[in-house]
């Protein structure tokens, strides 16, 4: 069983660093959650692009693959890679590739949700 | 006249605005800043577990359990918002609940939850990503934009 | 003339409050005001399918408790004066639907119950009507999907964040009658000093008090010690102590000794986590239909001055950039 102990750590620190920047946002600006969320993705699809966010991915794991950033990486890592294989249509085809999970059970989940309970408040 | 009004309300409104500016209590910096990184941490150490959990159950490689491990945490986001907890624990935890995918999760769950009442189409079919969609237009439109310059220029 | 001064309408035969109704959900129900309420409701929903139905129930009933304690039918009301926040006003409308009453919405955010009562009393004093309904409602669910986020969405309130309170109140003012009277109507302008923070609201209303406020004192030669009590509706913790320095510096008034805001008399704020105080237009009809009526009415106060606020903003406004404008109406209550 080869379980790396070492990553636990620094995937308590990149997650919780990502936080805190999410944090720090929120309370200095005035920025919306919906903006900083959305400025977090865009950040983590220009990191994808520059080849930076898979390295983070390798040294942190899950510290980097669940902040909402990795959904912006995962895009751009969708589109590149079938980008490479069929050129310009491909940007189109595999933009949701590595993403089809995040949403999709996003969707089901929330549906099941709302099926089954009610807000309360 | 009406020029020469708005002028001097102008200046009303900058002098109101510094004397605002110094009744207005401050968010607790420090202690929020503290608990979204710890709970940020915590968030991303649980998904961690459920990586390798995957990994080595399913005999996958990490990329792979990756996915599941996604799932998984937002199946818990959506169902803590259907537990009505998740609102109670981000109001503690902040950031560090909502920036991972249990906060995607939260603003999905929450916003069809909400609109039920509105009915299964109008409500919960077409209001679900009122809050999370901006978060799906900008990831992709920055997608797009990057593969373009991929497409064009490196491949 | 009955008016006096620019802004203020003083009516010759004062008008009558015979009767009020409050009604409160459960949060409210565990504040300080629990015996001034008439009902409180232990659910959210009231036993309602949604927040809206919760909301016109609520309005409903505050208006059935109005008219039983004075023991009139909606058929001796002339006229229901009723205004809530939400979109159309259909709390309201819904409401006078079942009274089956003649009916005027009227909108003036959470200054409606100010609004409701002077408008009520010059319809009285000018012989249109010899009694006259007033209600408003506000409720926290349906306040807060409609003008912020779901209520399960999970996000941290920022310290200036006010509270929503849930619950409606109802009025009966009559030409003849007994009970406190309303003596001076001051009904203000549109305010707006560019506050643009919808999480600040207090922030934004306190200059349209100031100068209803400033405006009444001129009006009526009175001033804040001819009052036993001079309560603004929801500028809650960090709008009223801006209110008091306002009024101090713009017209010199001292606000310091009998003023409250109703926004920080409901909710027990260190058990509570409210942030800056309530806010919503049951904030002011709880407290005056429910608290001030019963001091008034047992004499402990003689004269109050209420002066309710409104933000006069739509989510689409601030989204599209605009400040948030308010208003605030002022009634002399006298017993």
């Amino acid at each position: 069983m080869d379980v790396d102990w070492q990553i636990y750590i620094f995937a308590f620190l990149v997650g919780g660093a990502f936080a805190l920047v999410g944090q720090l946002f929120l309370d200095f600006s005035r920025l919306s959650p919906g903006h900083i969320l959305s400025g977090l993705t865009v950040l983590g699809g220009i990191l994808g692009g520059l080849g930076l966010y898979e390295k983070l991915i390798d040294f942190a794991g899950a510290g980097a693959t669940m902040p909402i950033s990795s959904f912006g990486n995962a895009l751009v890592q969708g589109a590149i890679s079938e980008a490479e294989r069929s050129g310009i249509i491909g940007v189109l085809t595999g933009m949701f590739e590595l993403t089809s999970t995040g949403i999709t059970s996003a969707i089901i989940f929330a549906f099941m949700v709302a099926v089954f309970f009610n807000p309360r408040g | 006249m009406v020029n020469k009004k708005k002028k001097s309300l102008n200046q009303r409104q900058k002098k109101y605005q510094k004397m605002a500016k110094k009744e207005e209590p401050k968010p607790a910096y420090l202690s929020n800043a503290l608990r979204a990184f710890f709970f940020g941490g915590l968030v991303a150490i649980i998904g961690q577990i459920f990586t390798d959990f995957y990994r080595l159950t399913f005999d996958m490689d990490t990329q792979e359990a990756g996915n599941p491990a996604v799932a998984t945490m937002i199946f818990l986001g959506a169902m803590l918002t259907g537990l009505g907890v998740f609102d109670k624990i981000a109001r503690f935890a902040g950031a560090g609940v909502t920036v991972p995918v249990t906060g995607f999760a939260n603003s999905v769950a929450s916003a069809a939850l909400e609109y039920k009442k509105e009915g299964f189409v109008f409500g919960v079919g077409s209001k679900m990503f009122t809050l999370a969609g901006s978060v799906i237009t900008f990831g992709v439109v920055t997608a797009f934009i990057i593969g373009l310059i991929y497409a064009i220029f490196i491949f | 003339m009955k008016k006096v001064g620019s802004q203020t309408f003083k009516p010759q035969n004062p008008p009558y409050l015979i009767s009020t109704g409050v009604v409160a959900g459960p949060f409210e129900g565990r504040g300080i005001l629990n015996e001034y309420l008439d009902h409180v409701y232990d659910d959210l929903n009231a036993g309602q399918s949604s927040y809206e139905a919760a909301e016109k129930h609520m309005m409903l009933n505050a208006s059935l408790i109005c008219l039983n304690k004075a023991r009139k039918t909606p058929e001796e009301v002339d006229l229901f004066l009723a205004g809530d926040l939400l979109n159309q006003t259909i709390t309201s409308g819904f409401t006078a639907l079942e009274l089956a009453v003649p009916y005027l919405g009227i909108y003036g955010a959470c200054a409606t119950s100010a609004q409701g009562m002077g408008l009520g009393a010059l319809i009285l004093d000018g012989g249109y009507a010899s009694l006259i309904q007033t209600a408003t409602s506000s409720h926290y669910g349906s306040a807060e999907r409609q003008y912020r986020y779901p209520t399960e969405y999970g996000y941290q309130r920022r310290p200036t964040a006010q509270w929503t309170v849930t619950g409606a109140g109802s009025a009966l003012l009559a030409v003849e009658g007994k009970g406190p009277r309303i003596t001076l109507i001051t009904l203000g302008k549109v305010w707006d000093l560019g506050i643009k923070d919808p999480f600040n609201l207090g922030t934004a209303m306190a200059p349209a008090a100031c100068q209803t406020l400033i405006q009444h004192f001129a009006d009526t030669g009175r001033g804040p010690r001819d009052y036993d009590l001079i309560l603004t509706g929801d500028l809650g913790k960090i709008g009223g102590a801006l209110l008091v320095q306002l009024v101090e510096k713009e017209g010199g008034f001292n606000l310091r000794e009998n003023y409250n805001d109703c926004g920080m008399m409901i909710y027990d704020r260190e058990k509570q986590d409210v942030h800056g105080g309530a806010s919503g237009c049951a904030s002011s009809a709880l407290v005056v239909f429910g608290y001030i009526y019963r001091l008034l009415k047992e004499g402990r106060v003689k004269k109050v001055l209420l002066v309710a606020t409104g933000a006069l903003h739509s989510p689409t406004s601030f989204q599209q950039g605009e400040n948030i404008p308010a208003i605030a109406h002022g009634v002399s209550i006298e017993a």
